[in-house]
């Protein structure tokens, strides 16, 4: 068993782990933050994407440990105050989602995609998702929701 | 999925990471992970210890100087992606870089972790043999054209790794792959680079593992046009077959596959 401790969603955590806890059993079953997904449990799907200091990751694609000292933020971590993330505001604008179980990866790999580029081409935004997986292939509305999030954040 | 238990260590140097490799031979080096842990969720690997290198400032830098351009072994495929300076140098291997896995991977992922595990359908080993690339170890340099000995196998000896892989700018390059649908992996993936020294073409993912056409390079020193290479076919014999192609399908990728790959560093220049 490891000590690890870690930032998740601005809050200090910390817990005794066997080495080999991915980062996203790490987050749902010991944080209870069952808003990240696993999907497909072999690193292709997207569900679980979260952000370690800022960049995208497939929380099952990385053990808790290396993560120790981190910044991490989940889906939960994206409202302030009640307020929904403009990313979440648009998905539920734009109906980016069917039944709904891929959104928190999809959300979180396109605030990192708006971070990066700002206002994206329908083209672009693809590329982006290239490795999020919607298996309703619901991808008309995810594209628009994150053409009309980024435009929007871009403008503010 | 849950891999069998290991201990994890954090890598505090390079030094550091080299004595915990050769304390214990069934050690292995985490760099981005991007493959190791889903072949250990798979069960398909069981190290005993990993050895996390990823963090190591010492590895992770993009430097150019004149017409050199040396990238840290634990440089993501983001970095590369992103850096204004091998955008400037060597705009193929940006193009290249940007087009590696997604986003979640190419923020993981890394340089010398790609080409110490030589996948058949890696990206990376096409642009470190067409480039004519040295790759520097602990131990030593070795030439591309040394380092790549067959699928999932280079020249790397035990406790052996890789710290930075030094390029040299080309005249001109590009690079176009013709992905799987479904595991977005090159099913034929070229490698131009014209030099002063000549050309090269590096072909990945449709074979065992990559390898040089030097009917195409030779084409293309007389004429460096898509058309060079039109009609050039490699030998299936040599290719792989499976349910995404024949190896006759591949064969005819790679001659499409260059044609574009020229087409790019003529028209875009790589970009």
């Amino acid at each position: 068993m490891t000590a690890v401790s870690m930032t998740v969603n601005g809050k200090a955590v910390s817990a005794d782990i066997e080495d080999r806890t991915l980062l996203v059993y790490f987050l749902r079953e010991n944080l209870r933050l069952t808003g990240t997904h696993i999907g497909c449990d072999t690193s292709q799907c997207g569900a679980c994407v979260v952000h370690v200091d800022g960049r995208p990751v497939k929380a099952c694609t990385i053990f808790a440990v290396q993560a120790d000292g981190a910044q991490v933020t989940t889906i939960e971590g994206l409202a302030k105050d009640g307020k929904l993330h403009p990313v979440q505001e648009a998905f539920r604008e734009n109906h980016g989602l069917q039944c709904g179980f891929c959104t928190p990866g999809m959300i979180m790999t396109a605030v990192d995609a708006i971070t990066r580029n700002g206002a994206m081409s329908r083209e672009q935004i693809r590329h982006e998702l290239e490795g999020n997986i919607c298996r309703c292939t619901g991808y008309h509305n995810i594209v628009s929701s994150i053409e009309d999030a980024a435009k929007k954040m871009s403008a503010a | 999925m849950i891999p069998y238990p290991f201990e994890y260590r954090r890598a505090k140097s390079l030094q550091d990471a080299q004595a915990i490799l050769a304390n214990n031979p069934d050690a292995k080096l985490l760099a981005g992970g991007q493959t190791l842990i889903p072949t250990m969720k798979m069960r398909l690997a069981n190290p005993s210890e990993l050895v996390d290198i990823s963090k190591l400032a010492e590895l992770s830098f993009i430097r150019a100087d004149g017409d050199a351009l040396t990238i840290g072994a634990a440089t993501t495929h983001g970095a590369v992606a992103a850096s204004a300076e091998v955008r400037r140098m060597i705009p193929s291997l940006a193009h290249l870089a940007a087009h590696i896995g997604d986003p979640a991977v190419r923020a993981a992922g890394t340089l010398g972790g790609s080409l110490a595990n030589n996948d058949p359908a890696a990206d990376y080993p096409a642009a470190v043999l067409a480039l004519n690339a040295t790759i520097k170890t602990t131990k030593r340099e070795i030439a591309s054209d040394d380092f790549f000995t067959g699928m999932f196998s280079t020249a790397l000896e035990d406790g052996e790794i890789v710290t930075e892989v030094a390029f040299a700018k080309p005249l001109r390059s590009g690079y176009q792959k013709f992905a799987n649908p479904a595991s977005r992996y090159p099913m034929a993936g070229v490698f131009v680079a014209q030099t002063k020294g000549g050309v090269r073409v590096a072909v990945t993912g449709a074979g065992p593992g990559v390898f040089r056409v030097t009917e195409m390079e030779a084409a293309l020193a007389k004429n460096f046009a898509p058309d060079a290479v039109a009609s050039i076919k490699v030998d299936p014999a040599d290719l792989n077959s499976d349910i995404h192609a024949t190896a006759e399908y591949r064969a005819h990728l790679v001659t499409v596959m260059a044609k574009r790959a020229v087409e790019h560093a003529v028209a875009h220049d790589g970009h």
